[in-house]
């Protein structure tokens, strides 16, 4: 073979690495009382252990203890990886539906393909029930009959955490934003907190998603600028490479504070104490928060890849789940199955209740409401055991934590 | 003069240097890299898609050295090295060799298959999140440059990469060894003809490619996540490297392994949304120009 083919070929091959696996799904016939549930989500990338097999251990959790059999539901759960990719997030969602007959589809992080499946499904009227995704516009310009943010979202993070940084004292900011919807989302949202308080944005700096492993010549650009906070609107593996690095440079011992807007407990975990101590983050789920949220974790904790905690988007998937399946039993499989916008007007007129997340409520425009929770990272000497990783500080109410209802300019709110 | 640069650059000279270092540094990982495949590709003509798999196993060598048998990080640059370039040796052997007499193409799918194999056996065992690694105890701490905060461990590594890349040219270019590895690559069966073992020459070439990326691992382990994808996320930009460096050639890949991580690492700083991109776009531009590469023989 000559230089300019092998060249060519290796040119060529470099370009085509990009390509993933295709998903594995089934198709198999339907019957009257079966209700299908697609678990979509990251499974090999850089948020796999923030959802991956965890949220489909959280799913099949909640399918035993809803005691689906006893009550004569048959539930399959189908589990593909969307790659990060909205494309290949829209098509799964679409042969799911069409091909598999799948009725709800839960999970789907990443922002991008969350606006992008959230279309699929309401345009085939089933039900979608985000808990991993984080963009406030699912339940605002975006939102749908057809679905209900689950978990979190950026503008409640903003809230919580960028609220008490600048109570704090850290009026002046600097976004490391990683670019894609969540990213834009949560530095928006966060970048409004801190205006409203009276403080400035400096300036930010867009990373490239993903794909995206030193940032250290990002942290330095922030640290020019003279902020008092990086605020960090990324997660997962960017989240962590990004904390990682600030520690090496010394930015956080020259007194600027590190904003984690979304840090998982699997987060804390891969940095270890001695890193991640002191970071101040938000979630709604923690699990040594009260005995139920204990009882919980040990019921699931033997299906958890690598022994993981559930962290809240896991949990999330286990509450929606359950949630679900009360409202399919309620209305009945067929009814259930013929209107996904009927099943989440049900979903929206019952209560929430598990042990993941106590009592709460899904408003008009789809938004789950439950408290949020202000999380301080344990030093190694505080933490008593394994997974003793947070203290908690403050605890917002479910009705003061999300995006008021009025101003989030949801279609669905003003008919 | 500081002033001038500023006023035509438009970014704070300060920044400026930082960058220029922060680019110098990541080079050396692209140089590192890079350098084990242009051997790799050089010698055997074998296009190593494990590679990214590869350097990923010296970080998780460095993490499990340390974790199970309290072996730190001095010792895991000496073993992990020798670790994964002992599974280079038996994939070699087991595996590749066979695939010498066909197209480029079947070697290229093997080895992105093996990869992708020993990714998902990783990512299945340690989840995605990564493993937390300390930098040494010696190398902790920053030198204050005035113009940024400089990690004594970036620098370290920036060093060490040179010496390995200096090491490896010497020992191909102007060592005996080197020249029986040049001369079995231009013709295989003369070279065998006077005595020398060439298909175990060329396992121990293929071992010691895999070394290199394994050693580049065991660098990156304290600096980023050790995770599962960590290769892949810098193998592609890798290939691109050699590409634009030149296929097989050595020091064409480790002067553009560098050069390219300080324009990397400018255009982090003029147009960040395209830092992932850039190192492309000079690929098409230099295929279209020089299709042999920068250093490359046409």
């Amino acid at each position: 073979m000559t230089e300019t083919t092998r060249r060519s070929l290796l040119a060529a091959s470099a370009a085509g690495a990009a390509f993933g696996a295709l998903p594995l799904s089934q198709a198999r016939a339907q019957a009257a009382n079966t209700i299908k549930i697609g678990v979509l989500n990251d499974q090999s990338g850089l948020y796999r252990d923030v959802n991956g097999p965890g949220s489909v251990a959280c799913v099949r959790q909640a399918i035993a203890d809803f005691g689906a059999a006893a009550k004569g539901i048959n539930v399959e759960v189908l589990v593909a990886d969307h790659q990060n990719r909205p494309d290949v997030g829209v098509n799964i969602s679409r042969q799911w539906i069409d091909r598999d007959g799948v009725d709800m589809i839960i999970d789907v992080p990443t922002s991008s393909v969350a606006l992008a499946v959230n279309q699929v499904v309401r345009e085939k009227n089933k039900v979608f029930i985000n808990s991993s995704g984080a963009t406030s516009d699912l339940t605002g310009s975006a939102c749908t009959p057809n679905t209900v943010h689950w978990t979190y979202d950026t503008y409640m993070l903003a809230k919580s955490t960028g609220g008490a940084m600048v109570r704090a004292g850290g009026d002046t900011w600097f976004f490391i934003t990683a670019d894609y919807a969540f990213g834009h989302a949560l530095e928006r949202d966060t970048g409004n907190f801190v205006r409203a308080a009276g403080g400035r944005v400096l300036g930010q700096v867009r990373t490239p998603f993903p794909g995206t492993t030193d940032f250290s010549s990002f942290l330095v650009q922030a640290q020019a600028s003279r902020a008092k906070v990086i605020g960090l609107a990324n997660a997962g593996g960017d989240t962590i490479n990004s904390i990682k690095q600030a520690a090496e440079f010394g930015i956080t011992r020259r007194g600027v504070k590190l904003a984690a807007l979304l840090m998982f407990i699997s987060d804390v975990h891969a940095l270890g104490l001695q890193t991640a101590q002191g970071l101040v983050c938000t979630e709604t789920f923690y699990w040594d928060l009260n005995d139920k949220t204990r009882a919980f974790t040990q019921r699931v904790l033997p299906n958890m890849p690598q022994q993981l905690r559930p962290g809240m988007a896991q949990a999330g998937c286990y509450s929606g789940t359950l949630h679900y399946l009360k409202a399919v039993a309620d209305m009945g499989v067929a009814a259930a199955r013929a209107s996904g916008a009927d099943a989440v007007t049900r979903m929206k007129a019952m209560p929430t209740d598990d042990d993941a997340f106590g009592t709460g409520s899904i408003r008009a425009d789809g938004r789950r409401l439950c408290p949020a929770y202000l999380l301080e990272v344990k030093a190694p000497g505080e933490s008593r055991g394994a997974w003793d990783y947070y203290k908690l500080l403050q605890t917002t109410a479910a009705d003061e934590a999300f995006r008021p209802l009025s101003e989030g300019g949801c279609a669905l709110v003003r008919s | 003069m500081l002033e001038f640069l500023e006023s035509i650059t438009g970014v704070p000279t300060p920044l400026l240097f930082g960058q220029l270092l922060l680019g110098l540094i990541n080079g050396a990982f692209y140089a590192m890299l890079s350098l084990g495949l242009a051997v790799i590709f050089g010698l055997l003509n074998i296009i190593n898609f494990t590679h990214g798999a590869q350097f990923m196993m010296g970080a998780f060598v460095a993490w499990m050295l340390l974790n199970w048998l309290g072996l730190g990080y001095w010792w895991a640059l000496l073993l992990a090295p020798l670790i994964v370039g002992a599974t280079g040796v038996i994939i070699e052997r087991t595996m590749i060799s066979r695939l010498y007499k066909l197209d480029h193409l079947y070697g290229l799918l093997l080895t992105f298959g093996i990869g992708l194999m020993i990714e998902g056996v990783f990512r299945n065992e340690f989840g995605s999140s990564g493993l937390p690694y300390r930098i040494p105890a010696e190398l902790q701490g920053a030198w204050d440059l005035g113009f940024m905060f400089m990690p004594i461990y970036r620098g370290w590594v920036v060093l060490f990469a040179l010496i390995c890349c200096l090491a490896t040219w010497l020992v191909i270019e102007k060592t005996r060894l080197g020249a029986y590895l040049r001369a079995a690559t231009e013709n295989a069966a003369l070279v065998q003809a006077f005595g020398v073992n060439v298909p175990r020459m060329i396992t121990l070439t293929y071992g010691a490619g895999v070394a290199l990326a394994a050693l580049a691992g065991v660098l990156a382990a304290p600096i980023y996540s050790v995770n599962p994808q960590m290769g892949t996320n810098l193998i592609i930009v890798v290939f691109a490297v050699v590409v634009i460096g030149g296929m097989g050639s050595i020091l064409g890949s480790v002067l553009t392994g560098f050069g390219l991580g300080i324009i990397e690492g400018l255009t982090k700083v003029y147009w960040p949304e395209a830092s992932a991109t850039v190192i492309f776009v000079i690929m098409a531009i230099v295929l279209l120009t020089r299709p042999a590469g920068l250093f490359g023989r046409a």
